[in-house]
């Protein structure tokens, strides 16, 4: 496969009006690096009521196949929300390192 | 079958535009130019036209509309005048960067201030590089056929840009002509059905109007400028398809004894048609004058003008605008641009007339015309001058 | 109340799992307004059209060549989003009914921030509104122009420290009350107004429904903490939305036809303190300032339940 490249190379690759075609691709763009901490979820804790999930600005969490609810570290910025409003405190944020 | 009509340029527009079955009008009153949308308003009352009137609050918000409507997949129209292409003017360069086809009809009107409702074109010159086509009319009949010309070419797969019409205010917006509308029938088979490039519908979905980083922004501007200058391609081939179809010959500059004559005026607009009674007279009277009618404003014919220039001596650019504290004129600024690399070329001196609605008569082109033949031998001082000014 | 209203434990079973607004954006750590966003998609689902106005979100979701909306959007310019969606729900109209376009109902609705909707955009808005457009108008109120740099807007609220109205030994910070745009947009007569907030997002996304399903102009104000302006943890972007709605600094209510409701009334209201303590923007407030506020707020609030107890719904006309 050829690797996607950041910027069109040449001014005729680029889309008429800047347009984009691809819905939803500025997923290509990992924002996990941005993180400072990261959310850590301790299922025995966990009701799963899902607010987590509804207050995720980045909407990168998601349920897993247990039910469980989980953060996609490749987006996930730490900014600490969910662990904030999790009432059941299951969430805590640790320090990356 | 066209049809002989006499009527107000400005009504005949309208009728124009609504042979061209727009989807979506949006359009806010301004003198000279408020016939235009009023009589399309009428249109639209009277059934004739199906189409969506959007009595905006404004011109930035006309154009704005437009530019959604377009966006949309709708072919759209707007029609202003001076001061409310100004207000527009934060969208202008927008439409055009977004590809978005909208044309638009503009009555030419000094800018203020001091404020002034008569004619001349300082509006239009304000918003040269925004990368519209733009072309203009110099009579009643031109309007009409560039008003339908103008959503063929900016729709045109290869284009996809906007195009203004211009118009001199009163002078011709407000002029009953005899001229020749044609039938829905004609324009129907002349003008294909809008295909935009892209859609606002969530069956195939599209952003528009995206951030252009540093690292892309050099190529956006060159194929904006690409863009813009190979439209020259189709302006041809459909002005070609129109003399075919309607029998009236559209050239980027238009020549009246051009050939072999030592003195030559250009013109843009309404100008042209006063201008050509004075070349008329001049050459009875023995003088070897012709007349260019620069016709395509953007984008700018220089080919056309190397050749249509070659063997006269003095060409005389006529602008109705200044580019104050610059080269005069903006027309004679292109135009000297234009003959930097010639050996041969001409001398060029720009005469900035009829600001504001300030009357030209043949006479005055008659001086202009004098003035241009003693250049043949004695190059002005001044490069250019706001002719007939009071105090100089 | 459980920490969020009206939260039926498994509501996030209820809502639409597609992220129309996708992870990817460049939106500050914690941002209120992306949420509010990634909320109001859901509400919304995918027959919607959006128009951004020039600012904070257009910024971090668009970087071409991607984009992070999932639903066809389009940007034109800061001032003219409510423009640019009269011109899109026209085109879509006109094509709908000539039949170059499916057969059924997409919603035009048109975002953007308080900048470019209190101030540069209040004129395109106020036309589109009064044209009757069907358009919903979201506005997401982070109470000045982040994109730019955190300076003051008509939404600003009063003893706000901003980089163009800053607390200073001669200034306290914005000297002026916040604009009541929810009120400006009642007195168009639409259909629907309301105001909303991240934090209460069952509310929030029931009013964009609502909104969605009522044919003609509409209106949402959401109040959209951000971390970044407000200068406060990325961690409390719900708690600040929430205690502004608890304080009685940001109501949450709808007016249906003119008649006003209360979609949620905290059982007692807290004092401003608890909303203003917590945030840099307000840190050199004095005691005499925070009395003032407070006494302002109280006034506000009982003006507006007034309204929802006295005001007529013009649906009334009808009976
Ligand atoms: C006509 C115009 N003036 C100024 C700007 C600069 N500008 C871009 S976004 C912005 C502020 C946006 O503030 P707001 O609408 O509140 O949105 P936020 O960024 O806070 O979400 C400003 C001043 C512009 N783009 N266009
Ligand atoms: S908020 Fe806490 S308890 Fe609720 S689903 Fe998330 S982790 Fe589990
Ligand atoms: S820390 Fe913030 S970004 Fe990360 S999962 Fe929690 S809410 Fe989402
Ligand atoms: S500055 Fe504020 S509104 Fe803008 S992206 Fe950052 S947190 Fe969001
Ligand atoms: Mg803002």
């Amino acid at each position: 496969m050829k690797k996607k490249k950041k910027w069109p190379e040449d001014w005729q690759d680029l889309n008429p009006g800047c347009m984009v075609f691809e819905p939803g691709s500025a997923r290509e763009y990992h924002t996990g690096s941005w993180r400072a901490e990261r959310p850590i979820f301790d299922e025995s804790k966990c009701i799963r009521c899902g607010v987590c999930y509804i207050f995720c600005p980045e909407g990168c969490i998601s349920q897993n196949k247990n039910g469980y609810f989980e953060a996609d570290l490749d987006y996930c910025k730490g900014c600490g929300i969910c662990a904030h409003e999790c009432w059941p405190r299951a969430i805590k944020m640790i320090e990356e390192g | 079958m066209s049809k002989r009509i006499g009527m107000e340029i400005a009504l005949a527009a309208a009728e124009a535009v609504a042979l061209c079955k727009p989807d979506v009008v949006a359009a806010y009153p301004i003198t000279p130019n408020t016939h235009v949308p009023e009589h399309l308003s009428d249109i639209v009352a009277e059934g004739r036209l199906d189409a969506e009137f959007i009595c905006v609050e404004s011109e930035h918000s006309a154009l704005s509309a437009c530019c959604g409507a377009s966006g949309a997949g709708a072919r759209s129209f707007t029609a202003t005048s001076s001061q409310g292409l100004a207000y527009m003017s934060e969208i202008i360069p927008i439409a055009s960067s977004m590809r978005l086809p909208v044309v638009m009809i503009v009555g030419n009107r000094a800018l203020s201030g001091p404020i002034n409702i008569w004619n001349d074109q300082s509006d239009i010159m304000y918003q040269r590089d925004s990368g519209w086509i733009s072309m203009f009319a110099a009579n009643g009949q031109e309007t009409i056929d560039m008003a339908i010309q103008a959503f063929k070419i900016a729709e045109h797969r290869d284009v996809m840009l906007p195009v203004n019409v211009n118009l001199d205010g009163f002078q011709l917006t407000h002029v009953v002509e005899p001229m020749e509308m044609p039938d829905q029938k004609e324009v129907d088979s002349f003008l294909p059905p809008f295909k935009p490039i892209a859609t606002l519908h969530p069956d195939k979905i599209v952003s528009m109007g995206t951030l252009g980083l540093p690292e892309i922004f050099n190529e956006t501007a060159k194929s904006k400028d690409e863009i813009l200058k190979d439209s020259r391609r189709v302006i041809l081939e459909v002005w070609k398809e129109w003399e075919e179809k309607f029998g009236r010959k559209y050239e980027p500059i238009e020549a009246c004894e051009a050939r072999g004559s030592d003195v030559l005026l250009m013109t843009l607009g309404s100008m042209g048609e006063t201008a050509e009674v004075a070349v008329e007279e001049a050459r009875k009277d023995g003088i070897s004058v012709g007349l260019l009618k620069l016709k395509l404003w953007r984008p700018f014919p220089f080919e056309e003008l190397r050749k249509a220039v070659k063997g006269c001596k003095v060409l005389a650019v006529l602008d109705r605008a200044v580019s104050y504290g610059g080269p005069g004129g903006p027309v004679f600024s292109e135009v000297r641009s234009a003959f930097y690399d010639m050996q041969e070329r001409p001398v060029v001196i720009n005469e900035i007339i009829g600001l504001g609605g300030r009357d030209v008569p043949v006479s005055d082109f008659r001086k202009i015309i004098e003035k241009s033949v003693q250049a043949i031998k004695t190059k002005p001082e001044e490069e250019y001058e706001i002719f007939g000014v009071r105090g100089s | 109340m459980s920490i969020v209203e009206n939260f039926d434990l498994y509501a996030p079973r209820l809502i639409d799992k597609e992220e129309y607004f996708s992870a990817g954006h460049r939106a500050c750590q914690g941002c209120g307004e992306a949420l509010a966003i990634r909320l109001m998609c859901k509400a919304l689902g995918k027959d919607t059209v959006v128009v951004n106005a020039t600012g904070c979100m257009e910024v971090i979701s668009t970087m071409y060549p991607t984009t992070a909306w999932n639903l066809p959007w389009i940007h034109v310019a800061f001032p003219n989003a409510a423009a640019v969606a009269a011109g899109v729900e026209a085109g879509l109209k006109v094509m709908r009914r000539k039949g170059r376009i499916p057969d059924r109902d997409v919603k035009t609705v048109a975002i953007g921030g308080d900048g470019g909707t209190f101030d540069i955009g209040f004129q395109a808005l106020s036309g589109t509104m009064e044209r009757g457009h069907d358009v919903l108008y979201v506005c997401f109120d982070n109470e000045a122009y982040m994109n730019t740099g955190i300076q003051r807007s008509g939404a600003t609220p009063f003893g706000a420290s901003t980089t163009t109205a800053p607390a200073g030994v001669a200034s306290s910070g914005k000297g002026q009350w916040k604009k009541n745009i929810t009120e400006i947009m009642v007195a168009h007569n639409v259909p629907y107004v309301a105001t909303a907030c991240h934090s209460y997002p069952i509310d929030f996304m029931n009013k964009v429904k609502k909104a969605r399903s009522i044919k003609g102009p509409s209106f949402i104000h959401c109040l959209s903490v951000c971390p970044t302006g407000w200068r406060v943890p990325s961690a409390h972007a719900i708690k600040m939305g929430r205690l502004a709605v608890e304080t009685g600094i940001f109501p949450l209510y709808e007016v249906e036809e003119g008649k006003y409701r209360m979609t949620y009334r905290p059982e007692r209201i807290r004092p401003v303190e608890d909303y203003i303590k917590g945030q840099g923007r307000f840190r050199h407030l004095s005691p005499d300032e925070l009395t003032a506020i407070q006494k302002r707020i109280t006034l506000e609030y009982n003006k507006l339940l007034d309204k929802v107890d006295n005001l007529h719904s013009w649906g009334e006309l009808q009976d």
